[in-house]
């Protein structure tokens, strides 16, 4: 037998490729039958393909037991505390999956009266997320929080452009603790990034943030709380500051669920916003998308948003194309309505009332667990009482990846390491508010344990771990000779 | 509804532990001046009555009945076993994967559907995807004016006008000359590229449902080194040939048709496939296979110090996701279609387009396009475009993209037709729009 | 960690070697900084003829986890660069002040040679991170 296609559980073999489970003949589903013809005829023999693509040939049980095995090599929210900093790892309903199924029928280009009631819930999640940020119009088309960013970045630029404004404006202030996509976006839009740095609080240092600023600066792109978990004391007299030299203020929403109900990025004085639905509202990451990421604007910047809106009048809900100055299309259709549908869904079960206790526990959680971590060793980078996230550091002498890789044996997952990139050996906790305090509880034992464990055998953290799917990986193989697809023995 | 698991007792155990004596106080760095004391939402509902909610919401849709809505998203046939399988919690649930010692099953599985688009396009270097086939093209025309240090972008009129309408959209912050190559009898003309181009976009088949010279089209891109960037329908690769056959440098496009349920336009997945010269100039994510200490096979996120997590401002593009779960949809549905389902998919599409159309032209008709396309095709409508659609859905039948005014084309829709079409589906929509069209001549004669 | 003394180097962490006639000058990274960056998987080197000024971004060195700008130490036109780091870009860690040199310029300003720092100045530098 083939070692390679041995996968009955043994460990010491490879996991099988689909491509090498496959046998000629062999077939999952069966569409309905369509008789060959001569394709020359229908399509012209010039365009037809000659070599078929080499898509695997599996049974339907062949290819059950690949994908439920390849799920059981993986860790989820589902299975496993996943505290990542910065991502709201938070529990995502069932429920939301069923409403997303009572839409998924529909088609995009159907007569807008046949689609009434998804043109509803989209016209009513608008005015909801607009009425949690404080906002004025909200577009629901950007594909994620980068493209987000994207989009209110190139609205801001707009805005200058209308003003007469453009040339005169190209430098976006960001600060040092912010996330990779804040600079990436702005240089994407062509400005020049200006990073001002933190103060010993872990808020942005008031001093070098005028100095930043000047009549050359298009826009100040902040998340709030910040990237370490604090809430910016000073974000009236920041917005004053910016708006005072013309410059428009941008909130990156990633870190939403520390404030829902508590307080506004509209009433901060935020002139653009964007939301991850797919953090703060529930949508499922799904190993990495589809997010979402509305916009939302003050009514100054509502004409230069994507188009379509949605707009409701007597004869009913339809698309509103008209906005003269909108910075144009995001992407195709209307953003990703499944995910709409299921964020909308969230905001109908919990209500006014249950979003801001979802605040409420989010901050609670990490300030119980920030407490346990601090007391079984870990320095905590700004000491202080904390949103919804907060950064440690681990004891003296370890490293934060060998922790992080440790945690993997006991079946938790790590927090995210190594950003931001002003903390040094940084460890980045957000527990959201769905996880219970035993579990909080636990994995301070976790770590506790693993910080013994590593002062009686210093070699045990550097292997670690031992009992996953596979061990610590040659990421410097994979960078220097990229295999990125499987070749076959034919080729 | 509420998803907490903290009881009141669980509440004063935390904040005694945190060592502060009410919720409040957890929020006292929020000046007060900002303290919001209530949204204006709704009360929150109990699981009966959200999804009663939401069936009513559901019921003011239709999506019963023939059905022959093209234009860039179709209903296709998606085996019960591929959202069995892809909507399993451990892939539903998972972040990026950025442990990936627990997290082998997503990146095996983008490792198979890097595979699989490779094979599809029959070019080399497939990335993790990207939000849809609109926001793929504009990322491919950037790709193109990075690696070419050129600043014009030539793109057919027969790519999809909302794909145009993006490209725009990214293409306005930069000094770019983005010009349109109009269509001449709905293909895209052989004109000459002038040097100063770095891509030309062409979609096959294009919105009207034509297919394009891709060869001559690719080499006139070539001749004046420039890139040739080709917007496929993944499914018509089953039987079209694919970018790779005729010297693309990059393919990219949305998946939808290959097992992706329709979603209202979203989500669903963008795909980019490019030359290996091209590699380090792709945006978004890569898996790569290599070994770990025990020397097993593994899979990991390579190249990434592109991306905007490590190079900030420098990075290749903002793009911070993938559409992860809708690809892996993809990836399993090919898996479970097999080359030979695959093959059935769009041969039963490609028939009943043919159908269609024969039978419209035998009741006095006008198709545009062809005689040669794949599955979809323009139809002159007696009425305004809207006006049939609406009269259409009235009788309980989807059809009738309406081609914008400024393809000149008049009064015309786009038809399109699946391996879910069935002949008395045909039947209805042809006898339907025959009706339509003598009662509109009636009209006109009378009035 | 070397630092051999016959080098020039720059704040931003590339040797600099001078010819005997002070017109071609060969670059690299430092001992100390392919330390830090870890094991280098690609490089991305400028073409030849290309015009630089000192201080300008002109190579890109990847590791796994990070990317840095390597920058001109004088103004002038890039002759030469080392086309086996392309397929073995681990002959900077193997090797930094040989095999892994980067590229080389024709000097056209002398005078900026003089800005450059010797082995001793540079330690101090890269001590005091």
């Amino acid at each position: 037998m083939d070692d390679k296609k041995f996968a009955l559980g043994s460990s010491n073999h490879d996991f099988p490729l689909i491509f090498e489970r496959s046998q000629a003949g062999r077939r999952a589903a069966q569409p309905p039958k369509a008789d060959e013809v001569d394709l020359g005829e229908l399509l012209g023999a010039e365009n037809l393909r000659q070599t078929a693509a080499r898509l695997p040939e599996v049974s339907e049980l062949d290819l059950v037991r690949h994908f439920t095995q390849l799920a059981q090599r993986q860790f989820s929210i589902d299975g496993n505390f996943y505290p990542l900093g910065s991502c709201t790892m938070k529990y995502n309903p069932k429920v939301n999956e069923e409403a997303a199924k009572l839409f998924s029928e529909l088609h995009p280009y159907q007569d807008p009266a046949t689609a009434q009631g998804a043109l509803e819930l989209l016209y009513n999640l608008q005015d909801y997320l607009g009425e949690i940020t404080g906002m004025d119009a909200v577009s629901l088309q950007p594909a994620a929080g980068a493209h987000g960013e994207l989009t209110g970045i190139l609205i801001i630029r707009a805005f200058h452009q209308a003003n007469g404004e453009g040339e005169q404006r190209r430098v976006v202030i960001v600060p040092d603790g912010a996330h990779g996509t804040n600079p990436a976006t702005a240089a994407m839009v062509g400005y020049e990034v200006v990073e001002v740095a933190s103060d010993k609080n872990g808020e942005v240092d008031l001093s070098a943030f005028k100095e930043a600023l000047g009549p050359h600066v298009a826009a100040v792109m902040l998340t709030n709380p910040n990237t370490v978990g604090v809430f910016e004391t000073n974000i009236l007299e920041i917005s004053r500051l910016a708006h005072e030299v013309g410059a428009q203020l941008y909130y990156d929403g990633a870190n939403l669920n520390a404030v829902m109900g508590y307080a506004r990025p509209g009433d901060m004085g935020f002139d653009v916003v964007h939301l991850n639905l797919h953090k703060t509202f529930t949508t499922p990451h799904g190993g990495g998308g589809p997010g979402t990421g509305p916009v939302g604007v003050k009514a100054h910047l509502r004409d230069f948003l994507p188009v379509p809106l949605v707009k409701k009048e007597a004869e009913g809900f339809s698309f509103d194309y008209d906005l003269p100055r909108s910075i144009g299309r995001m992407r195709s259709f209307y953003g990703n309505f499944g995910n709409l549908v299921r964020a909308y869904t969230y905001i109908r079960a919990l209500g006014k009332e249950g979003l801001k206790q979802v605040s409420a526990m989010a901050v609670l959680n990490a300030n119980y667990l920030r407490i346990k971590m601090k007391e079984i060793g870990f320095n905590i980078a700004f000491d202080r009482i904390n949103m919804h996230e907060f950064v440690a550091q681990p004891p003296a002498g370890l490293k934060t990846l060998d922790i992080a890789k440790a945690l993997l044996d006991y079946g938790a997952h790590p927090m995210t390491v190594y950003f931001p990139l002003i903390v040094k050996e940084a460890m980045m906790v957000e527990p959201t508010e769905t996880e219970s305090l035993e579990t909080l509880d636990q994995y301070a034992d976790i770590l506790s344990e693993i910080l013994k464990r590593a002062e009686n055998d210093p070699d045990y953290l550097a292997q670690a771990p031992y009992h996953t799917p596979v061990r610590r990986l040659d990421e410097v193989k994979a960078a220097r000779k990229p295999v990125l697809r499987y070749s076959f023995s034919t080729d | 509804m509420n998803y907490l698991p903290h009881t009141l007792r669980d509440i004063d155990k935390a904040l005694k532990v945190i060592g502060v004596a009410s919720l409040e106080e957890l929020f006292a760095d929020i000046p007060a001046a900002l303290r919001k004391p209530e949204m204006d939402l709704p009360q929150g509902m109990d699981e009966v009555a959200l999804m009663r909610h939401l069936r009513e919401l559901a019921k003011k849709n239709t999506v019963s009945g023939p059905n022959f809505l093209g234009g860039g998203a179709q209903r296709h046939f998606i085996p019960a076993v591929t959202p069995h399988l892809s909507m399993q919690s451990e892939f539903v649930t998972a972040y990026t994967p950025y442990q990936a010692e627990v997290a082998q099953g997503i990146l095996q599985a983008t490792f198979e559907y890097q595979t699989l688009m490779s094979e599809l396009t029959a070019l080399p270097i497939s990335n993790a995807s990207m939000y849809d086939g609109a926001s793929s093209v504009a990322e491919a025309a950037l790709l193109a004016m990075r690696a070419t240090r050129r600043n014009k972008v030539v793109v057919s009129q027969g790519v999809h006008p909302e794909t145009r309408e993006v490209l725009a959209t990214y293409l306005q912050a930069f000094e770019t000359s983005l010009v349109e190559l109009p269509l001449q009898d709905l293909v895209t003309p052989e004109v000459a590229v002038t040097g100063d181009t770095a891509c030309v976009i062409v979609q096959n088949p294009n919105f009207l449902g034509s297919l394009e010279p891709m060869l001559a089209l690719a080499q006139a891109a070539h001749n004046a080194g420039a890139l040739f960037v080709a917007v496929v329908d993944p499914l018509s690769l089953a039987l079209l040939h694919a970018p790779g056959h005729y010297g693309a440098d990059i393919a990219v496009g949305d998946g939808q048709t290959i097992g992706n349920p329709l979603n209202f336009g979203g989500p669903s997945f963008g795909f980019m496939v490019v030359t290996e010269t091209l590699l380090r100039q792709l945006p978004g994510r890569l898996v790569g296979q290599t070994t770990d200490i025990d020397s097993k096979r593994a899979f990991v996120l390579t190249l990434q110090a592109r991306e905007q997590h490590i190079r900030r401002s420098k990075a290749k593009s903002n793009i911070c996701s993938n559409h992860q779960l809708t690809a892996l949809m993809a990836a399993i549905n090919l898996a479970a279609l097999g080359p030979q389902g695959l093959r059935e998919l769009a041969l039963g599409s490609v028939k009943a387009a043919h159908h269609l159309a024969e039978s419209l032209q035998a009741v006095g008709l006008e198709v545009l396009t062809g005689p040669k396309f794949f599955n979809e095709f323009v139809l002159r409508s007696s009425l305004p475009p809207r006006q049939l659609r609406r009269e259409l859905a009235g009788q309980g039948i989807h059809a009738g993209v309406p081609v914008p005014a400024d393809y000149g084309l008049g009064d015309t829709v786009i038809l399109s037709t699946t391996e879910l079409t069935t002949a008395k589906d045909i039947d209805m929509l042809v006898s339907a729009i025959k009706q339509i069209t003598r009662d509109r001549a009636l009209e006109v004669s009378h009035g | 960690m070397q630092t051999p003394s016959e080098l020039k180097y720059s704040r931003s962490h590339e040797w600099s070697q001078v010819s005997a006639d002070g017109k071609l000058i060969t670059v690299g990274i430092s001992d100390f900084a392919q330390d830090q960056l870890g094991d280098v998987v690609f490089v991305e080197l400028p073409e030849p003829g290309r015009k630089v000024n000192a201080g300008e971004a002109v190579a890109v060195i990847e590791s796994v986890k990070t990317a840095s700008d390597i920058y001109a130490p004088v103004s002038g036109e890039i002759i030469e660069v080392n086309e086996a780091l392309l397929d073995a870009p681990e002959g900077i860690n193997d090797s930094p002040y040989e095999a892994g040199w980067l590229f080389k310029i024709r000097s056209e300003n002398p005078a900026e040679l003089a800005e450059l720092l010797d082995a001793a100045a540079y330690i101090k530098i890269a001590e005091e991170g």
